[in-house]
C-alpha cells in the first residue's frame, strides 16, 4: 500500500467517528428513554445518570397500550410480507423461466406502480374504505401495505429466480415434475435465502410505514406510526416517555434489520450487483 | 386458456394443442394474482382519483356534486401553494439526492477499507435506515434540533455559538438533514456492496499502470459503479418524492407553505379542506411528476431484460 | 432402447423477416437410428447441434417435421412422457439434494416404492463408483464425481433414450479423456440408444459409433468415424475432422485433366478422382491434403518437378517430440506437414514435401463438395439421408 500507517490510522479513525456519528440519534434516544423527565429535559446534556424504567411504564400504558399498537403493527407487517409473497413467487417464477413479451411487459408494468405515489390514490382508497367500512380495519391497512411493498417483492424474488440456471428448472421437467412440483420442490428450496431476505426488507418498509397508517387508521387498528405520532405535541414535558415509546417501536425493527443487512442489498439493487 | 401465436404451420390439431403445452407453462394463471390485485388498488384509484378530480366534490357539501372540467386544475395552477408545494418537492427531492449520494460515496469508500472493528462500525452507521420516519422525526425536532434543550444548540453554545432554531429559520434544510440521514445509509450499503463486487484484478491492472488513486477512482470505480448508482436514485426518488412522515410529525408543513411539500399539502386539501375534488387534481399532478421520473426507472429495467435474455 | 427417427425437422425461432432469427436454427434434419446406438452431432457451436438434442428432449418444439421415439411421433409431448433422460453440460444437479435425492428425484414424482428407489439409485451408484458419495450434497463434491451423478441421475430412469448435451465440456482434460472412456462403457454396458452433443470432434470420433456433423443448422454428413476421416463430404467437414486440419492448396487443373498445379506444387488425380475431373469443367480446384499424410523428401534439387509434390519455406516448427510440426509456405498458403520427429529441419530451409496420390481429396472450387469420392469399401450404416 502506498497509503502511510499514519494516513490509515486517520482514516480509521473517521470512519468510527462518522459510525458514532450516525448513531448517535438513536443512542440518544435509549440513553433517554432511561431518564427521569428532569434530567431528559435539561439545557446540559447528561450522559452520566442513574437509569430508571418510569417511563417505559408510562409509554406502555399510553393511548390504547403499546401492545395494541404492536399487535397491529406486527400482524399487519407479516400478514401483507406473506401474502405479498404469495402473490409475488408465482408471478416472479412465471416472469423468470418462461420469459415472453408479455411477462416482460407485465413485470415492468408491476414495477412502474411503485411510482403511483400514495397520495395519487390516497382519496379514492379512502372513499371506498369508509363505504366498506374497511377504515380504520386491520385487514383494509394490510392490504394497501402489500399494494405498496408487491411491486418491489416481484422484482427482487425475479432477480433471485433469475439466478436459479435454467439447466435445473429443465432437469426438473425432464425428471417429470411438473409446473407446481417444479417450483415447491426444486425453485423454492434453492431461492428460499433470497425469498427470507425479501421477506424481511418487505417487513422493514410495512413496519415503519406511516403515511397509510395515519390516515386510514384510527383506534381499532392503529399501528406504532399512529401511537408514536400521538407523542407529536411532546413540547419538552414527556422527552423520555417519547424516548422510551420510540425505542418500544423502532427495537425490534433495528435487530431485524442489523440481521438481515447483507442479504437486502442484493435484491434491491435490481441485479446490478452479483 | 394460454394460447401462443404460432407463425409457422402445425401439422395436426392434436400436435397443435399439446404442441402449446410443451412450449409455454400457464404464465398468466400465475401472473393474475399479483396483477389483479395490483389493479385493483392502484390502478382502479387513480382512474378514480382522475375522475374525481372534473368533479366538484366537497365532503363539507356532499349533495353539491357536479361535473367540474377542469376546473379543478385551473383553481389548483392559480393556487401559490401549489407551486411551492412543487418546488418545495423538486428542493427536497434534489437536495436529499445530492446528499445521500454524495455522502453515501464517501462513507463507502472509507468503509471500503479493511480495519478492525469494520462490522460493528458498518452495523451502527446504517442503522438510521431502519428507523421508524415518525420517531425520526420526534428524535430530531425535540432532543437534536431544539433552540434551547437540543443537543445541537448545546454543542454550538459549547463552540462559543449562537444557538440556531433550526426548524422555524432553516425547516427545508432541518427537513433535508432529518431525510439524509435516515437514507444516507442505504445509499452507503447498496454503494458499498457495489465497491466489493469490483473484481481485484482491475484495481491491480490500473496500479500497474500507473494510475494514481484519483484516476483510479475516476476511471475504473465510478464507471463499475455506474448501474448501482442509478439504482440508488432510482429507489431514493421514488421515496423521496412522497416524504410524508417527516413533515408531518416535525414541521407540519410550516412555517407558511416553507416545508409543504405535495403529498403533505394533498394531504391536508382532503383532510382538513374535505376538498376531494381539487385534491384529486394536485393527486394527479404528483403522479405525473413522478411519472416522470419513473420513464428513467422503466427504461432501466427494461434494459435490464433485455441484457438478461442475451445470456 | 429405442429407434430414434427424425425426419424432416425444422427449428424457426420465428424472428422477424430479415433479422438473425429469421433463418432456420435446424433445417430439414433427417436421421434414423439404430436401437441402442451411440450417435454424436458435432459442429462449431450455433450450428444447431444442440438445438436438435433439445427438441428431442422436448425442450424446445420442432416446428416443423417428426420426431419419432419406437415409432410414435413425441413431437407434441412433454419432456417428462417421452422417456429419455439427458445429461446437461452443467450437470443441472440440484444443489439443496443429496446425491442420493438427486438421483431418486425422479423416480419418487412417479410415486416409486421406497425400497424400489433404493434398489435402483443403488445400483447406478455402484455402476458408477459412487455408492459412497450418496449422502453428500452437490458442491461436496469434484467436478468428475459431479459429472457421475448427473450421469446416475439419468441411468436411475431407465429410459429408452440418452441425450448428453456436452457433458464432459466442464471437465480438465485428463479426467474427459477417462470419463469418455467411461461413458463408451456405460453405452455398451446398458446399450441404450445414446445422443451425444459435442463441439470437439476428437470426442465424437473417439465415442461415436455415428457422428452427424452440422453447421449452419445443416447436417454435413452423416457417417461413421472412419468415413468420415477418409471420405469427407466437402471441405467443412475435411476441415472439421482430423486435427490438425486438412490443407487446402488451390490449384488450375491442366489440359490433360489428371494434373493438378500450382506454383510450387503438383499433384496428379488418380482413380475416381480423375475420372471426376473429366467431367468437370472447370479449371480450378481445391486440393486437400491432411498433415499426416505429408512426408519429407530429401531434396534431389528436381523439387516441385515431380508428381504430387510441393515445395516452400519453414515458416514455423513446432517439435513435439514424436513428431514435429512444421509449417511451410506454399504459394499464397500455410501447409501444415506432421514430420517425423527424426527428421532435421530449421526454420526458413526450403523444403520438399510428397503425398501419395491416394490420400489427395478434391473439392469443387465453388460448391466445395468433394470430387470423385470413391464408394466406401464397406457398407455404411443406413443412414436416411
Amino acid at each position: 500500500m502506498t497509503e502511510s500507517r499514519l494516513t490509515n490510522t486517520l482514516l480509521t479513525l473517521l470512519t468510527y467517528a462518522v459510525a458514532i456519528v450516525m448513531f448517535f440519534p438513536i443512542l440518544w434516544m435509549f440513553l433517554t428513554a432511561f431518564k427521569t423527565e428532569q434530567t431528559a429535559f435539561d439545557i446540559v446534556p447528561h450522559f452520566l445518570f442513574t437509569p430508571t424504567l418510569d417511563s417505559f411504564k408510562l409509554a406502555l400504558a399510553q393511548g390504547n397500550g403499546y401492545w395494541h399498537y404492536a399487535f397491529n403493527s406486527a400482524l399487519s407487517a407479516v400478514a401483507s410480507t406473506l401474502i405479498g409473497l404469495v402473490l409475488a413467487v408465482p408471478a416472479a417464477y412465471a416472469m423468470a423461466f418462461f420469459p415472453s413479451k408479455r411477462t416482460d411487459f407485465t413485470l415492468v408494468w408491476m414495477v412502474s406502480t411503485k411510482f403511483i405515489p400514495a397520495v395519487g390514490v390516497l382519496i379514492p382508497v379512502f372513499m371506498v374504505y369508509k363505504s366498506l367500512g374497511l377504515l380504520d380495519n386491520i385487514w383494509g391497512l394490510t392490504m394497501l401495505f402489500t399494494a405498496m411493498n408487491l411491486p418491489l417483492i416481484v422484482w427482487m424474488v425475479y432477480s433471485y429466480f433469475k439466478d436459479i440456471p435454467k439447466d435445473i428448472i429443465e432437469a426438473a421437467d425432464i425428471d417429470g415434475a411438473g409446473t407446481l412440483q417444479t417450483m415447491v420442490k426444486v425453485v423454492l428450496p434453492l431461492a428460499l435465502p433470497g425469498l427470507a431476505s425479501t421477506g424481511l426488507l418487505a417487513l422493514i418498509l410495512a413496519w415503519n410505514e406511516s403515511f397509510w397508517s395515519l390516515t386510514m387508521t384510527d383506534h381499532k387498528a392503529a399501528t406504532l406510526a399512529v401511537f408514536i405520532a400521538s407523542f407529536k405535541s411532546a413540547e419538552g414535558l414527556f422527552w423520555a416517555k417519547m424516548s422510551a415509546a420510540s425505542v418500544l417501536t423502532v427495537t425490534p425493527i433495528i435487530i431485524l434489520g442489523w440481521f438481515a443487512q447483507r442479504q437486502m442489498v442484493r435484491g434491491l439493487t435490481f441485479g446490478a450487483v452479483k | 386458456m394460454d394460447s401462443i401465436t404460432t407463425t409457422q404451420p402445425v401439422h395436426s390439431g392434436k400436435a397443435a394443442k399439446a404442441q402449446r403445452k410443451v412450449a409455454s407453462a400457464p404464465t398468466r394463471r400465475l401472473m393474475a394474482p399479483a396483477v389483479i390485485f395490483l389493479f385493483v388498488w392502484m390502478i382502479v384509484p387513480l382512474v378514480m382519483t382522475l375522475y374525481y378530480s372534473l368533479q366538484n366534490y366537497n365532503l363539507m357539501m356532499p349533495t353539491m356534486r357536479s361535473f367540474a372540467g377542469i376546473l379543478n386544475y385551473d383553481l389548483l395552477f392559480s393556487d401559490p401553494t401549489f407551486w411551492a408545494a412543487l418546488g418545495n418537492t423538486l428542493l427536497l427531492v434534489a437536495a436529499c439526492l445530492i446528499v445521500t449520494v454524495g455522502l453515501g460515496l464517501a462513507l463507502a469508500l472509507l468503509f471500503n477499507r479493511t480495519f478492525i472493528g469494520r462490522g460493528a462500525a458498518r452495523t451502527l452507521a446504517i442503522s438510521p435506515f431502519f428507523i421508524m420516519p415518525v420517531v425520526t422525526g420526534l428524535i430530531w425536532k425535540n432532543m437534536m434540533f431544539h433552540p434551547v434543550y437540543g443537543l445541537i444548540s448545546w454543542a454550538l453554545r459549547a463552540l462559543g455559538l449562537e444557538p440556531v432554531d433550526w426548524l422555524a429559520h432553516h425547516p427545508m434544510m432541518s427537513i433535508v438533514i432529518m431525510i439524509s440521514w435516515e437514507w444516507t445509509p442505504f445509499a452507503l450499503l447498496i454503494l458499498l456492496t457495489g465497491l466489493q463486487s469490483l473484481p481485484e484484478d482491475q484495481i491491480e491492472a490500473v496500479r500497474l499502470d500507473g494510475a494514481n488513486k484519483w484516476q483510479e477512482f475516476r476511471h475504473i470505480v465510478l464507471p463499475h459503479l455506474g448501474q448501482v448508482l442509478y439504482v440508488v436514485v432510482m429507489l431514493e426518488s421514488i421515496f423521496f418524492l412522497t416524504s410524508f412522515a417527516e413533515i408531518y410529525s416535525t414541521t407540519g408543513g410550516g412555517p407558511g407553505t416553507a416545508t409543504t411539500n405535495l403529498p403533505y399539502y394533498i394531504y391536508l386539501g382532503a383532510f382538513f379542506q374535505y376538498d376531494i375534488g381539487s385534491s384529486s387534481a394536485a393527486a394527479i399532478g404528483a403522479v405525473i411528476l413522478a411519472n416522470i421520473f419513473a420513464i428513467f426507472l422503466i427504461r432501466f429495467v427494461a434494459g435490464n431484460l433485455n441484457a438478461g435474455s442475451q445470456r | 432402447m429405442a429407434i430414434v427417427e427424425l425426419k424432416n425437422v425444422v427449428k424457426n425461432y420465428g424472428g422477424h423477416k430479415g433479422s438473425k432469427d429469421s433463418a432456420n436454427a435446424v433445417e430439414n434434419f433427417n436421421l434414423l437410428t439404430e436401437d441402442g446406438e451411440f450417435v454424436v452431432l458435432v459442429g462449431p457451436s450455433g450450428c444447431g447441434k444442440s438445438t436438435t438434442m433439445r427438441m428431442i428432449a422436448g425442450l424446445e418444439n420442432n416446428t416443423g417435421g417428426e420426431i419419432r421415439i419406437s415409432g410414435r411421433d413425441v413431437s407434441a409431448v412433454p419432456p417428462k412422457d417421452r422417456d429419455i433422460a439427458m445429461v446437461f453440460q452443467s450437470y443441472a444437479l440440484y444443489p439443496h439434494m443429496s446425491v442420493f435425492e438427486n438421483m431418486a428425484f425422479s423416480l419418487r414424482l412417479k410415486k416409486t416404492p421406497n425400497d424400489e428407489v433404493k434398489r435402483r439409485v443403488n445400483e447406478a451408484a455402484s455402476i458408477l463408483n459412487i455408492e459412497h458419495l450418496l449422502e453428500r450434497k452437490p458442491r461436496a463434491l469434484s467436478g468428475g464425481q459431479r459429472q457421475r451423478v448427473a450421469l446416475g441421475r439419468a441411468i436411475v430412469r431407465q429410459p429408452q433414450v440418452f441425450l448428453m448435451d456436452e457433458p464432459l465440456s466442464n471437465l480438465d482434460a485428463k479426467l474427459r479423456v477417462d470419463m469418455r472412456a467411461e461413458i463408451v462403457k456405460l453405452h455398451r454396458k446398458l446399450g441404450v440408444t445414446t445422443f451425444y452433443v459435442t463441439h470437439d470432434q476428437v470426442e465424437a470420433m473417439t465415442m461415436g459409433q455415428r457422428i452427424v456433423v452440422m453447421l449452419d443448422g445443416k447436417i454435413q454428413q452423416v457417417d461413421t468415424p472412419q468415413n468420415l476421416y477418409e471420405r469427407p463430404n466437402n471441405m467443412f467437414v475435411a476441415g472439421f475432422i482430423g486435427t490438425p486440419s486438412m490443407n487446402f492448396l488451390r490449384a488450375k487443373i491442366a489440359s490433360d485433366r489428371r494434373a493438378l498445379e500450382g506454383e510450387s506444387f503438383r499433384f496428379k488425380a488418380e482413380g475416381a478422382r480423375g475420372t471426376a475431373l473429366d467431367t468437370h469443367t472447370a479449371n480450378e480446384v481445391w486440393v486437400g491434403v491432411r498433415p499426416e499424410h505429408l512426408r519429407y523428401v530429401e531434396d534431389s534439387g528436381h523439387g516441385a518437378g515431380l508428381e504430387n509434390m510441393m515445395r516452400g519455406t519453414i515458416e514455423v516448427v513446432e517439435p513435439l517430440g514424436a513428431v514435429t510440426m512444421v509449417q511451410v509456405q506454399i504459394d499464397d498458403a500455410r501447409v501444415t506437414a506432421q514430420l517425423d520427429s527424426h527428421v532435421q529441419v530449421t526454420l526458413g530451409e526450403t523444403i520438399t514435401l510428397a503425398c501419395a496420390g491416394e490420400k489427395l481429396h478434391l473439392f469443387d472450387a465453388d460448391s466445395e463438395q468433394a470430387l470423385g469420392l470413391e464408394q466406401p469399401v464397406s457398407e455404411p450404416l443406413s443412414a436416411a439421408v
